[in-house]
């Protein structure tokens, strides 16, 4: 016994020291200011891309001279739509470690944070700022979970868009944009008969999601189609039967290697004369007449034009990008001057230009939106325009009930059954957890 | 005094191994199994979402997976997979050692030539392979589609991946250009460890070529084959990289890992990620175990 301990013990030192030394790595740095810190902010978004990344340069070029004392941290993270860097913010999120302030879409997408108690109400920020008057109502309306607003929005996509090639339409016999479900469907067939061209490109499983979205908008309507995404909505009546149907429909249209090529791939086809048609949002316009190496360099009315999305024009499909105030932010104060510099109309007309998006205030600088731009510009600001969320986007739909969706339109893509589209949306919806 | 200093000296022969080996210890200890216990409990929960806390639901993830309607396809899918790139590299491994042993001019450079595929990653091959699976037919195509089109086999092109029944065929495909020089390489070590001796024995007695392989060389090749399999079915389970660089996450090619991925990041459902999770382990300890112990039977019996 006597000649055991001592080794015990030595064993048992080791094995503390190297815990010790393990744990110390892994906890360090977290030294609070108090919760009004202004000397930093650490801005997280997916924002690393031509354009989108000189908008953010701009907007924190403002901020700092603004706010001189403040550091600005970027903590972009680079991935199309953010699928890496939201997957780097969960974990961050849960670990308590949040970044001062990160982007989100606007909606629903931000409802497994508000859920989780990991961003906090904005309204009194919206008060102090008088942000309420600054954005259009039904944003705001559209962006509230039960009464509360959690997210300050710096820009507008629209994504019920048509962009199509005006000289594949003339040789199809094809007097102009299709402006209803039925005519698009004749369009398309048309073309499929008259021309050896693509009718409709499509890209990956996501683009199918996206298509469906403006096809339920065209067939029901902005009301109907904004009922869905209510608690407890019908989404096995009838009328979604018929918009299922001719989704279906419209998809015997499509490319068949659509699987293998991503939302650039299927817009290009149709400015390079491959393709008629392609429904996507107007961050293609950007990729059209952008400059080489990263846009194509097109000419808007011979390449290529667009129009709204059959079915859709006077309504307003939008996504917007936004910033959050997360719940225990190391440097709220710094936070807090970041959400104003991005709410703010200079801010706005700084960054998107850039983008290639527009402002979600009303009062933005009208001379600075050009080409498309000016077009959006104008729709968005239209009196009497109805606004409609884009479920694949993360306006209206949680990200389970996103993500349901999505399986259910990838089995859809195989097996071409409308009726188990339709329940696969049916459940999505009673999962959502809304 | 004089035992004590016998204890010092006896330590120094232990300590210094202990201290080398203790981080790993700890590190192994803390994310392997420590992980491992950590997923299983996730797994047995019922936290569907951020908010639920852990509790305890009688595993019945475990079955309610199967209700989930992209995951009988996912397993489906892995099973082809893991069928087609097994048999496939394994043959063709076996195959292009076979061909080295019988001595071929330049034979260092074409194993280098075989065997440097595996030092590209998945990620970067998946990209080049997914440009050549394109399945346009061949009049717009790119990739083997355009290639068969232009040879005049328009007859062979096809919709690659994109078949609803057999795509995971063509995914495994990369697979198998990526690691058959590794089975190569394995299986040329195995033959080079087959005594000359033998073989000559063999011919001797008036064996053909091909039965000096089928009756010597290649019963001795057992343990190869097995760790072969072993490598090659274990890289199958945990396809994820491959797959997301070819086809990104679509049902088409969904996969476990693809599954476990979308589970908790998109879905933000901890429970059904791990479930996943823990049948993945579950089917690679269902590979490895045995394999386990089996060479730890036959080097106790050397």
């Amino acid at each position: 016994m006597r000649v055991r301990a001592p080794r015990r013990r030595w064993t048992a030192v080791a094995a503390v020291a190297m815990t010790a030394a393990l744990g110390a790595s892994a906890c360090g740095g977290s030294g609070d200011k108090g919760s009004n810190d202004t000397s930093q902010v650490e801005v997280f978004s997916w924002w690393t891309g031509p354009g989108e990344a000189d908008g953010l340069a701009a907007m924190k070029a403002d901020f700092e001279k603004k706010n001189s004392g403040t550091k600005f941290v970027n903590a972009a993270i680079a991935g199309g739509s953010g699928t890496q860097a939201q997957a780097v913010l969960a974990s961050r999120l849960q670990n308590r470690k949040p970044p001062d302030s990160f982007q989100g879409h606007a909606g629903a997408e931000l409802l497994d944070y508000i859920k989780a108690g990991q961003i906090e109400p904005l309204d009194s920020f919206y008060d102090e700022n008088n942000l309420k008057s600054a954005y259009p109502q039904q944003l705001l309306d559209q962006i509230s979970y039960k009464g509360k607003i959690y997210s300050v929005p710096v820009n507008i996509h629209r994504s019920n868009m048509l962009w199509y090639n005006p000289g594949i339409l003339k040789e199809a016999g094809i007097s102009g944009p299709p402006a209803t479900i039925a005519d698009f469907i004749t369009a398309l067939k048309a073309v499929k008969d008259r021309t050896k061209k693509v009718p409709l490109s499509l890209g990956a499983q996501w683009t199918a999601d996206h298509l469906l979205e403006n096809v339920l908008l065209g067939d029901l309507g902005t009301d109907a189609y904004n009922a869905l995404w209510k608690p407890g909505a019908d989404w096995g009546s009838p009328a979604v039967t018929k918009a299922l149907t001719d989704y279906a429909e419209i998809m015997k249209y499509t490319t068949l290697e659509a699987a293998s090529t991503d939302w650039q791939g299927a817009a290009k086809a149709v400015v390079d004369g491959k393709a008629a048609f392609n429904i996507m949002g107007d961050w293609a316009y950007g990729y059209f007449v952008g400059s080489a190496p990263n846009g194509l360099g097109k000419k808007l009315d011979t390449d290529f034009k667009y129009a709204a999305s059959p079915g859709t024009d006077g309504t307003y499909m939008w996504l917007s990008d936004s910033f959050t105030l997360p719940k225990g932010a190391p440097h709220r104060g710094g936070a807090l001057a970041w959400l104003k510099e991005v709410s703010s109309k200079e801010g706005q007309d700084l960054f998107n230009p850039k983008k290639g998006s527009i402002p979600a205030r009303k009062d933005a600088d009208k001379s600075l939106y050009k080409g498309y731009l000016q077009y959006a510009f104008e729709q968005w600001n239209k009196p009497g325009v109805k606004l409609a969320g884009s479920f694949w986007h993360g306006v209206n739909a949680s990200k389970k009930q996103h993500t349901d969706i999505d399986t259910a339109v990838g089995l859809f893509l195989q097996n071409k059954d409308v009726a188990k589209l339709q329940q696969g949306l049916v459940s999505a919806a009673e999962n959502s957890g809304q | 005094m004089r035992s004590s200093g016998s204890r010092w000296a006896r330590s120094r022969r232990w300590l210094p191994g202990l201290l080398l080996v203790s981080p790993s210890i700890v590190a192994i200890g803390l994310f392997v199994y420590g992980l491992i216990f950590w997923n299983t409990r996730v797994a047995v929960s019922g936290k569907h979402d951020e908010v639920t806390e852990y509790g305890f639901d009688k595993g019945r993830n475990f079955v309610d997976l199967w209700d989930q309607p992209s995951w009988p396809g996912a397993v489906k899918h892995a099973l082809l997979f893991t069928a087609v790139f097994v048999v496939g590299a394994l043959v063709l491994g076996a195959f292009l050692a076979f061909l080295m042993d019988k001595g071929i001019r330049g034979e260092a450079s074409f194993r280098v030539v075989y065997l440097f595929p595996m030092a590209v990653s998945f990620i970067a091959s998946g990209v080049v392979w997914r440009w050549l699976m394109n399945p346009a037919p061949p009049e717009r195509a790119v990739g083997l589609n355009q290639l068969f089109g232009e040879l005049h086999l328009g007859a062979l092109a096809n919709s690659w991946w994109q078949d609803p029944d057999w795509g995971m065929a063509a995914m495994a495909l990369p697979a198998i250009w990526q690691m058959s020089g590794y089975v190569m390489a394995l299986y040329l070590a195995g033959f080079r460890g087959v005594p000359g001796e033998l073989r000559e024995a063999a011919r001797v007695d008036g064996a053909s070529e091909w039965k000096v392989y089928r009756y010597v060389v290649f019963p001795q090749l057992r343990p190869v084959t097995l760790s072969a399999l072993i490598i090659l079915g274990h890289i199958s389970l945990k396809v994820f990289d491959l797959i997301m660089a070819i086809a990104g996450k679509q049902i088409i090619t969904y996969v476990p890992a693809v599954a476990a991925y979308v589970e908790i990041f998109d879905r933000h459902d901890p429970a059904n990620g791990a479930t996943i999770a823990t049948y993945l382990l579950v089917a690679v300890a269902v590979l490895v175990i045995p394999y386990l112990v089996w060479s730890v039977r036959t080097e106790r019996t050397r």
